[in-house]
Parts: structure tokens; C-alpha cells; sequence
């Protein structure tokens, strides 16, 4: 026995003598390494940009193989529960982090990237906007990074408003309320809206949630940390929407009609705003009958509501990021490294698919060639200056709560439900979720 | 005569050999469908007690917590009742429809081999097609809905929101229903008119029954088994309605046109309440289980015709 263990030592021995001789005349041939990585951009260009990117990588990298699945959002979301349920996560996925992250990583599912971020001085780490960072953290740990942050605000067609007459954009909830009626006596549809998605709905009213209650109130609620949904503000901010909601504003039908019809009748210049996220000048257009959409496409921020706790910079959304699962070897990090560095985030930025979030990726938004719309630069500006940045209530929460809040929301745009019980439906289902 | 003992034993080892035979041929199938039917049935069964998001192992026991939950949920209640509804605008509207049109098409009406491939159709169209050809028939926009389009010439009538509308949505839904699966059952009623005797009707005629009597005392009690057969089969369908109604709304605008399946996909799917949803596949099932013992019950006259 002993031999055995005095051989194995020895034998050891000569092993590291003999790759420590060689190693400083021919570096060892790397080991290969497969990585699986998994996205949801089914369109071109940002499907032809990431497998561009992987390409340039695995010439880079000869011993390095990147295989890509792309899959449909929905398709995506049960696919990827399935492979979690069987413990084997794809290396790199896509992820919107909040809520549906921390369930992965409480599962134990993804991989601890913070060493890597804060390695060489974070440098890595330092290169994104922190409020992005942050949406992909659980606990102070990153366990992914995003490449596409941005926030939802109203979008609104020019030539619509100057026909209505309306000179600048609303800067409070009561302007906007008089914009709309002004919109309507000339005869135009205010707003477009996709309630069959009641996410677009529950944006309207989170955003209202967000200026009224600020973001001490809405934290104390959502991450049951003593705070309530029944609390006076988010009664206000349903308050707020009904007034919205009682001078009819949205399309014929809003109820049963998809985001994408939404996107569709604003494209086709059938209504006059829309609070969409940054998606919103590539859906409109490619929702539209001519493929063109808006002419005059312009942006204002969600507007201040008076008395409100929070602040008009405050900002709303989301956007997209790389997970890494928890067997990604190393080299899936340091791909990931490669896709988030400020040349490539310039060129996702350039082909119009995401607003970037490092340090100079925006210059991408304004080079010559860009394809971006001229309002990401807005985006961008107005998200790089947000204090508090909120991801969507939907997300943040786990989906069992997300779906919860849409679907009480919901009830208030067919005059279901008033605010008090709507606030007192989102109450009652955190306290089944969470249990307590 | 006397049989060898060296003949018999063979025949009976030939017994033996037959019913392996059988049991090989059916073991294929049988194993298949123990893997994918009863199998996964019975961790529904397992899941359904759990609280459980579909990461990781189940372990956050509830016992009877999902089910509670399920028959207390309005909305659950509420995806009962518009199948309820559904099942009886069915037996209502859609059988003795598509048994009027079986007996017109069935019989005399001249062109009847092209109406009967016309009323057929709807039914070899797949049902996500169907959602989709609605969606847009029903769209409130006239310029693009066709039915709108039709509406706004009638002098004093709007365009309607139809799918957008909480009061109308689960009358949209049966139109398209029925438009769907009457085929199916005129399909069903045309064999079974086949199988009735020209000589009865014959018979009854010279006794002076007229068209109506004939249909009354003749072609409808004779059918009874094939009527039974479509009843079962739209039950059973209505019951388990998933495909168009989640095309078409998913369940929406604010649940007025939920199903049991459309409750079960959103929560297991979309909320990945798997824990949850395996409880409410179950509930689907038992009542699925009653209705079916229940028409066993019902049925055991024997068919007018063969006496089976």
C-alpha cells in the first residue's frame, strides 16, 4: 500500500518536473471546450451578429467551439425549465434577470461570476452602467451580465401631436391627461394598447407606482421587507390610471388585441402614443403595412406626478443579459467577456438591436453607419442618468407574481375592478406567494 | 379414436406460444403507453401536492393546499362555468344543427356531395389556423375585419370589439366552435343514416307517416347510438377546449372566456406553477373520469338496431 503511495507521489513528481520543463518552449495544445449558448434574437441582424461574434471568437480561440441555439421567446422560457429540471443548464443563456434569475440561482442552476468581474481591479466590473450590473446580482453575486439595458417610456408620433395641436410633450400626468383630450377632439386615437398581453398594461400603472411611490415603498412591498400593495400610494397610482382609463383613450378592441397589434396600430399611425420599451422603434416599423412605420418618431419620459414620492428621472425597464449555467467552463466567461467589451457592444448598438450598457458601446448609437433609431441616444442618456432604476415589476417579482400583478391590473382597463381592489388583489396574491 | 399424448402437448405448449405471440405484439404499444400516459400521471399525482416552480427537486410539501386553492379560485370556477356553457350550447345548438344538415345532405338535396365536403372543412383545417382566420374575421378594425366590414353597412350599427369585449368574447368563441366541429358530427349522423333500413321508412311511409313524423319516430330513434356517440365526444371536447380559445384569447380579456385547459397552461406555463398546474390537470381529469362513468351509466340500453 504504502509503495503504491509513494509510487503515485513519485510519479506525480516527474509529471509536473516534465510539464514544468517543457512548458516554457511549447505551451500544452489547450484543451477543446464546447460551449452551449442559447439566445432568443430569432432576427436578423442581431441573429447574424452574434454568430459573427462567436465566429471571430473560435478563430481566436482554435480549441474553443461555440454552439448556438436560437429559440423563440416562449419556446425558449419552457425549454430552458425543462433542461433546469434535468440539471443541465446550457453554458451561456439568455436572461432578463429579477425574479425568474434568483428562483435559477436559488435551484442552484448558474454559476457565481463575481471572481471574474472583480478580477484585474474590476476592471470588468467597472466597464458597465451599475444599474445594469445589478439587475443580473443576487446577494451582492453576479451571476450573469446584461448587454442590452434600457427603459420603457412613451413613444409618440409628431405630425399626430401637431395636428392636435399639442406643442411639447407632457411633462405631467395631468398634461398628459389634457394631451389626450385634446388628441381625441381632433379626432385621433390617443393610445395604443395590447391588453391581451397585460404586461403593457401593468406598465402604464407600475410606471404611475413608480412616481407616486418611489422606490423605498415599492421595495418594502415587493420584497415583502414590511411594505404593502394595499398602501395608499398604489391605490393612487390605480387612481391615476382610471382617470386615464375613464376618457377611453386606447383602440377599439385594446382588450383583445396582442403587443404586436399594438405596435402595429401605432406603426400604421392609427394612434398617437404608446409606452413601449426600446424594442418599440423596430416593432412599430416592422408591425407596420409599409414596414416603415412613425416618420416622426419622438420620445418623452414617463411624466412627474404631482405630490409623488418619486422622481421624474426616475427610470423603468429592462432589457437582455448573458446567464452563465453552472457547469460553463471558464472560457464561456471569457467569451462572454469578449461579447460585452465596448467594440462589440458599439456594433449591437450600431445594428439597431440593443441600447449598450459599458462605457463606450453608445458611440455605436451615433456612428455614421448606425442603424439605431435617433431616440436610443434618449434612452441611453436618460437611463445613464436615472438614480433608481427599476426593472419591470413583472420581472422583478418571481412569474407566479408577475402573472399575478398583469392580471389584477388588467381588470381595471375593463372596469372589472376598482384600484382599492385591485390593490387589495396584488396584496392578497404576494402574501400567497412569499407566505407572508 | 385415441389421441397420442405426443400430439397433445404440443397444443398446449401452442397455447402458451400464442399468447406470447400476443403479448410481444402488444407489449410495444403497452409499454409506450405506460411511459408516456400512466407514468407521467402519476408524478402529476406526486407534483400536484407540492408547491413547486419547476427548478430543482419538489420539496416544499402542501398536501391538499393546490387543490383547495384550485376549487376556491373564481377563476377556476369561472373556467368551470364557460365549459359548462360551452357544453350546452353544444347540445343545444351544434348537434341538432348538424343532424339537420346531416339528414338534408344526407338524403335529398340536389349537390349534396358538394355541400358535405364544404360543411367538412372547417373540420380538416387545423384549430390554430382556425384561431388565426378568426382573429382577423373578427378584427374590430372594419378595414380589416370582415364581419366589422359587413356590420358598418347596416345603417345604425357600430363596429363591434368582439374578442376585445368581455360580454361577447365567449359568444365568439362558440360561433367558431360550432363552425369547427358541427362537420364532425354531420360526418358521424350521414354513417349512421346509412345504417338504417330503407325498407322501415318505406314501411312507415305507406302507413302515411309524414316528414316530419318519419324523423320524429324513424330516423331519430334509430340514430340514438351515434346521437349518444356525439353528445360524448362534445362533451369530452368542450371539457377539454384548449387550442382555439387560447389562440384566439388567451382565456382573456380579464378571464371571461377562460377554460379549465387554458387555466392549467397559464398557471403550469406561463406562471411555471408546475406543482400548481399538475394539481389542475388532475381535477380536469376526475371530472373528465365522472362524466364518462356517468355515461356509461346512462347507456346501457342496447343500440334499436344490432340490440348490442
Amino acid at each position: 500500500m504504502i509503495r503504491k503511495i509513494y509510487m503515485l507521489i513519485s510519479l506525480m513528481l516527474v509529471a509536473i518536473f516534465a510539464l514544468a520543463a517543457c512548458a516554457p518552449a511549447t505551451t500544452p495544445a489547450p484543451k477543446k471546450v464546447t460551449i452551449e449558448w442559447w439566445h432568443i434574437s430569432t432576427l436578423d441582424p442581431g441573429k447574424a451578429l452574434w454568430q459573427t461574434m462567436a465566429n471571430e471568437y473560435m478563430a481566436a480561440h482554435p480549441n474553443v467551439t461555440i454552439n448556438i441555439t436560437v429559440l423563440e421567446n416562449q419556446a425558449y422560457k419552457t425549454k430552458l425549465t425543462t433542461v433546469l429540471q434535468g440539471g443541465t443548464p446550457p453554458d451561456i443563456f439568455h436572461s432578463w434577470g429579477g425574479g425568474v434569475m434568483n428562483d435559477q440561482i436559488k435551484a442552484g442552476m448558474m454559476q457565481d461570476i463575481t471572481p471574474a468581474l472583480d478580477a484585474d481591479g474590476g476592471a470588468w466590473r467597472n466597464s458597465f452602467a451599475p444599474g445594469a450590473l445589478a439587475v443580473y446580482a443576487l446577494d451582492g453575486k453576479n451571476y450573469g451580465v446584461p448587454w442590452d439595458m434600457g427603459e420603457v417610456a412613451w413613444w409618440y408620433n409628431q405630425d399626430l401631436f401637431d395636428k392636435a395641436g399639442i406643442k411639447t410633450p407632457p411633462a405631467t400626468w395631468t398634461e398628459l391627461l389634457a394631451d389626450v383630450k385634446a388628441l381625441k377632439a381632433a379626432g385621433i386615437t390617443p393610445i395604443s394598447l395590447g391588453e391581451k398581453d397585460s404586461w403593457t398594461g401593468m406598465h402604464i400603472w407600475s410606471y404611475l407606482a413608480t412616481r407616486i411611490c418611489g422606490q423605498a415603498k415599492f421595495l418594502a412591498a415587493a420584497n415583502r421587507s414590511g411594505g404593502s400593495f394595499t398602501d395608499p400610494c398604489f391605490v393612487a397610482a390605480g387612481k391615476n390610471l382610471k382617470d386615464l382609463i375613464d376618457l377611453q383613450p386606447f383602440q377599439d378592441g385594446f382588450l383583445g388585441q396582442t403587443h404586436d397589434e399594438m405596435q402595429g396600430t401605432f406603426g400604421n399611425g392609427k394612434a398617437a402614443m404608446e409606452l413601449s420599451g426600446q424594442w418599440a422603434p423596430g416593432s412599430e416599423s416592422g408591425q407596420a403595412a409599409d414596414k416603415k412605420g412613425v416618420a416622426k418618431l419622438g420620445l418623452f419620459n414617463f411624466p412627474a406626478v404631482e405630490g409623488g414620492a418619486g422622481d421624474v428621472t426616475d427610470v423603468m425597464g429592462g432589457g437582455g443579459g448573458f446567464a452563465i449555467g453552472k457547469n460553463a467552463p471558464p472560457e464561456a466567461i471569457d467569451f462572454v467577456k469578449y461579447l460585452t467589451a465596448a467594440a462589440q457592444q458599439a456594433r449591437v448598438a450600431a445594428s439597431g438591436g440593443g441600447i449598450p450598457v459599458v462605457k463606450g458601446g453608445e458611440v455605436g448609437l451615433t456612428a455614421p453607419d448606425s442603424k439605431a433609431d435617433p431616440n436610443m441616444v434618449l434612452v441611453q442618456k436618460s437611463f445613464a442618468a436615472a438614480k433608481y432604476f427599476q426593472l419591470y415589476y413583472d420581472q422583478y417579482m418571481p412569474s407566479e407574481m408577475g402573472g399575478i400583478l398583469n392580471d389584477a391590473v388588467a381588470k381595471l382597463y375593463a372596469g372589472t375592478e376598482t384600484p382599492e381592489q385591485v390593490a387589495a388583489e396584488i396584496e392578497a396574491g404576494a402574501k400567497q406567494v412569499f407566505g407572508k | 379414436m385415441e389421441i397420442p399424448d405426443s400430439r397433445r402437448a404440443p397444443r398446449l405448449s401452442r397455447n402458451i406460444q400464442d399468447n406470447l405471440v400476443v403479448a410481444l405484439f402488444l407489449a410495444p404499444a403497452f409499454i409506450l403507453f405506460i411511459i408516456f400516459l400512466i407514468y407521467p400521471i402519476f408524478r402529476s399525482v406526486y407534483f400536484s401536492f407540492f408547491s413547486w416552480n419547476g427548478l430543482g427537486p419538489a420539496t416544499e410539501y402542501v398536501a391538499f393546499n393546490n387543490y383547495v386553492r384550485i376549487l376556491t379560485d373564481p377563476v377556476f370556477l369561472k373556467g368551470i362555468g364557460n365549459c359548462i356553457v360551452i357544453v350546452v350550447l353544444s347540445l343545444v345548438i351544434q348537434i341538432p344543427l348538424a343532424l339537420l344538415l346531416s339528414i338534408m345532405v344526407g338524403r335529398d338535396l340536389p349537390g349534396r356531395a358538394f355541400f358535405r365536403s364544404i360543411f367538412f372543412m372547417p373540420y380538416v383545417i387545423s384549430e390554430v389556423i382556425t384561431g388565426i382566420i378568426w382573429i382577423s374575421m373578427f378584427s374590430p378594425d372594419p378595414q380589416r375585419g370582415f364581419i366589422n366590414a359587413l356590420l358598418i353597412l347596416i345603417p345604425g350599427i357600430h363596429a363591434q370589439n368582439f374578442l376585445g369585449d368581455i360580454n361577447q368574447v365567449m359568444a365568439c368563441v362558440f360561433v367558431v366552435l360550432t363552425w369547427k366541429y358541427f362537420g364532425l358530427h354531420m360526418l358521424l349522423f350521414m354513417a349512421g343514416l346509412q345504417n338504417i333500413p330503407r325498407e322501415v321508412e318505406e314501411a312507415a311511409m305507406i302507413d302515411g307517416a309524414n316528414r316530419w313524423q318519419l324523423i320524429q319516430y324513424i330516423t331519430v330513434p334509430l340514430l340514438s347510438t351515434t346521437i349518444r356517440t356525439a353528445t360524448y365526444l362534445s362533451v369530452l371536447g368542450s371539457l377539454t377546449q384548449f387550442n382555439l380559445v387560447w389562440i384566439m384569447t388567451t382565456g382573456g380579456p380579464v378571464n371571461a372566456s377562460e377554460m379549465m385547459a387554458t387555466y392549467m397552461y397559464s398557471h403550469a406555463f406561463l406562471r411555471f406553477q408546475l406543482g400548481y398546474g399538475s394539481a389542475v390537470a388532475l381535477v380536469m381529469l376526475i371530472f373528465c373520469l365522472i362524466f364518462s362513468v356517468i355515461y356509461q351509466l346512462l347507456n346501457r340500453r342496447p343500440d334499436p338496431l344490432s340490440g348490442i
